[in-house]
């Protein structure tokens, strides 16, 4: 839907990854690239594996065998805390926001790790995108309804200005105008502020249709993958993601 | 709330709970109370004190039937949980609102205390002893109420700071003044030891581990006869001196004391009075300590963690550190505290140091709600002050804390003032803040 960087360069790439929990194997050899600029949506049932691959990326659970590359350096065996000082964020499943504490502080906690310099303009923008968190900066942060929470933990995700966020089912358990809304920020975080995106979806056609190219994940593998478009078209997908699931 | 459709009192099932809690009590009561030994001259023997048994069984009827009569009076039966909340939520906006005018009163009245025209000698010493608890109060408040890591070993550091205190002292010859932050600091490096280990455990599992880690350091100080004096304890330790003048009576020679320099006439009450300002300062030292931390980006972090560990560690917190930190500070509170006992007492022994202080400073924090400044202050001079003023019931104690720890938590279940405040409130909406510029 929006113009490609030319040419595409690797930003993230994922090769032969492996992880388990215990003796699950959740992950069994994932290879996923993601270019500068990109929105890469992951779609697949309940159980998949697409969460564990994004807290791959993450390091918590870290990968057993494979590697995964961010900007040419190798974050394989890296702790968390150090990954997201690299430039990477994430918005977690359920989003994870600190009920006890208000608005305004959940967005402070985003900025962390990052130069407090920088906090006014952050700040700025992320209520630019989500107006309503600037309302509610004083209310406790347990008390917004889910759609201001996921609001909540996008932006707060976005104060440590990252390079690449990973979002897991931002539209999760929300009214369709929200999702809507949603989609149409993570749009625009891609396009104006130049944010690459993985994008993890049970909403496949928002997601297919957001998105610049999309992997589909069966048990832990790679089943299907290319342009969003493309696999919007796909029976196989229309069948399985599609038409049942909505 | 609605009136109307309350049923009427189901007293078959309020006369039922209270029997069973009646049966609970006797089968406690009559191995508790009912038999006793004695000892007698042919050896051991068993005294029986049944009324004692009828007593408390009836009087935990007659409580239990109260409680749960009021219970179903004043809620009705399937109450909405969220009213609850934020009735609670604006009680504690009131308090507040109230504390901003209370706190710097409360200081200055601890300040003039002392010279007081009722102010005795026992009233000094049993506000030095309150003010020992509210200060270990408001460091355990930084590993618990902050950070959220149970703690029920944090006497350990308490008794590691009154030790390395009186060996510094006994050994080295330290002064004070010197002996003060490197038992703070021991303490503190206690902290970290303990910490490595046992701070990826998480809840109950981390409360038991510290729980053994405070038995050990007791059977430790027991055992190490030659090192520090084992069940005898330490004694003579050195009194504190006001900057280098001592408080004695007699004048040593080429040298001044406490009443020459300031040429007043010599009173017991100086060193006294200076011990309780001593622990004055130290309490204060501790609270403003807590209160700015809060607002920097580590004690933030703090907060964070006990609310959401994997949250934090997305956001680039290294969890293992923070706690690392909360639970050193914490330490070299205690420290400092402990080596404000063994300055006061002259005189310190392993049983200052059992399991029963960890529970009490911890009832103290969870009392007074969980992370609440004021809080632990009122929990304090309720706990200490309370049980000292009624020494006189000394067998009743234990009943009484009991009695205390129970009603709290059915009436106030998050703690007498359990309140966050934001760190810092904006107003305007349109108005960009700027207290966060202190975030580096
Ligand atoms: N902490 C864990 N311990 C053990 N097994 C786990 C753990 N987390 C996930 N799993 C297993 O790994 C597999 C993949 O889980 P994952 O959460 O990645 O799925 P998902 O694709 O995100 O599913 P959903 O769409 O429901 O969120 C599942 O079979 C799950 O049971
Ligand atoms: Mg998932």
């Amino acid at each position: 839907m929006s113009h490609m960087p030319n040419p595409p360069t690797t930003m993230l790439s994922i090769s032969g990854v492996h992880t388990y929990y215990g003796n699950i194997e959740a992950l069994k050899g994932i290879d996923v690239e993601i270019n500068h600029g990109e929105i890469v949506t992951l779609i697949g049932a309940n159980g998949a594996g697409k969460t564990t691959l994004l807290m791959t990326v993450c390091g918590t659970p870290q990968a057993a065998r494979g590697h995964i590359t961010f900007e040419g350096k190798d974050i394989t065996r890296m702790p968390t805390h150090e990954i997201v000082t690299k430039g990477i964020a994430q918005s977690p499943e359920g989003r994870r926001i600190f009920p006890g504490m208000t608005v305004f502080e959940n967005i402070q906690m985003g900025a962390m790790s990052c130069d407090p310099e920088y906090f006014d303009q952050d700040y700025t923008r992320v209520t630019e995108l989500f107006p309503i968190l600037k309302e509610r900066q004083n209310q406790r942060a347990g008390t917004l309804s889910g759609g201001e929470q996921q609001m909540l933990a996008i932006g707060r995700a976005m104060m440590s200005r990252p390079r690449l966020l990973l979002l897991d089912e931002p539209s999760l358990g929300l009214a369709p105008l929200i999702v809507k809304q949603i989609f149409e920020v993570i749009a625009e975080i891609n396009q104006t502020d130049n944010v690459t995106v993985m994008l993890v979806e049970q909403n496949a056609y928002h997601a297919l249709r957001l998105a610049h190219r999309g992997y589909v994940l069966v048990n832990g593998k790679i089943a299907m993958s290319g342009p969003g478009s493309e696999l919007l078209e796909r029976p196989e997908i229309r069948a399985a993601y599609l038409e049942g699931g909505r | 709330m609605t009136k109307a459709t309350r049923p009427p009192l189901n007293w078959l099932a309020l006369l039922k709970e209270s029997g069973v809690a009646a049966f609970v009590a006797l089968g406690l009561s009559i191995v508790m109370f009912g038999l006793r030994t004695v000892d007698q001259q042919g050896g051991l023997g068993l005294q029986t004190r049944w009324s004692w048994v009828v007593l408390a069984v009836v009087s935990v009827f007659i409580g239990r039937l109260v409680l749960a009569i009021y219970r179903e009076t004043r809620q009705p039966p399937h109450t909405y949980s969220g009213t609850q909340d934020s009735e609670q939520n604006r009680l504690a906006e009131c308090v507040q609102k109230i504390s901003k005018v209370v706190a710097p009163l409360l200081i200055i009245f601890a300040i003039v205390l002392p010279f007081l025209p009722f102010s005795s000698r026992y009233i000094i010493d049993v506000a030095t002893l309150v003010l020992t608890y509210i200060m270990l109060g408001w460091g355990l408040n930084i590993v618990v109420g902050l950070a959220g890591l149970l703690d029920l070993g944090y006497v350990a550091f308490y008794a590691v700071g009154a030790y390395s205190y009186a060996l510094l002292a006994y050994y080295f010859d330290f002064s004070f003044w010197i002996c003060l932050p490197l038992a703070g600091i021991f303490a503190a490096t206690f902290g970290i030891i303990l910490g490595f280990p046992v701070l990826r455990l998480r809840g109950d599992y981390l409360a038991i581990v510290t729980l053994g880690f405070g038995e050990i350091i007791r059977v430790v100080l027991i055992n190490w006869y030659t090192f520090t004096g084992g069940p005898d304890g330490l004694s003579s330790i050195p009194r504190p001196s006001f900057f280098g003048l001592p408080f004695s009576r007699r004048v040593p020679e080429d040298s001044e004391t406490f009443h020459t320099f300031f040429s007043l006439d010599y009173s017991s009450m100086h060193r006294i009075i200076f011990l309780y300002f001593l622990i004055l300062a130290l309490a204060l030292i501790t609270n403003f300590f807590t209160l700015r931390m809060r607002k920097l980006p580590l004690g933030r972090a703090w907060e964070a963690l006990r609310e959401d560990e994997t949250a934090c560690r997305s956001l680039g917190i290294n969890p293992t550190n923070t706690k690392l930190s909360a639970f050193a500070i914490g330490a070299g509170f205690a420290g400092f505290a402990g080596s404000f006992f063994a300055t006061r007492q002259g005189f310190i022994s392993p049983e200052s140091f059992t399991f029963i202080e960890s529970a009490v400073i911890l009832a103290i924090v969870v009392l007074g709600g969980m992370g609440s400044q004021l809080g632990v202050v009122i929990a304090s001079i309720l706990l200490i002050g309370g049980t000292e003023l009624f020494r006189g019931l000394e067998e009743f104690r234990m009943v009484t804390f009991g009695g205390l720890m129970v009603a709290v938590m059915v009436w106030k279940p998050r703690g007498l003032l359990a309140h966050r405040d934001p760190t810092l409130r904006l107003h305007a909406p349109d108005h960009t803040p700027e207290s966060h510029k202190s975030n580096t």
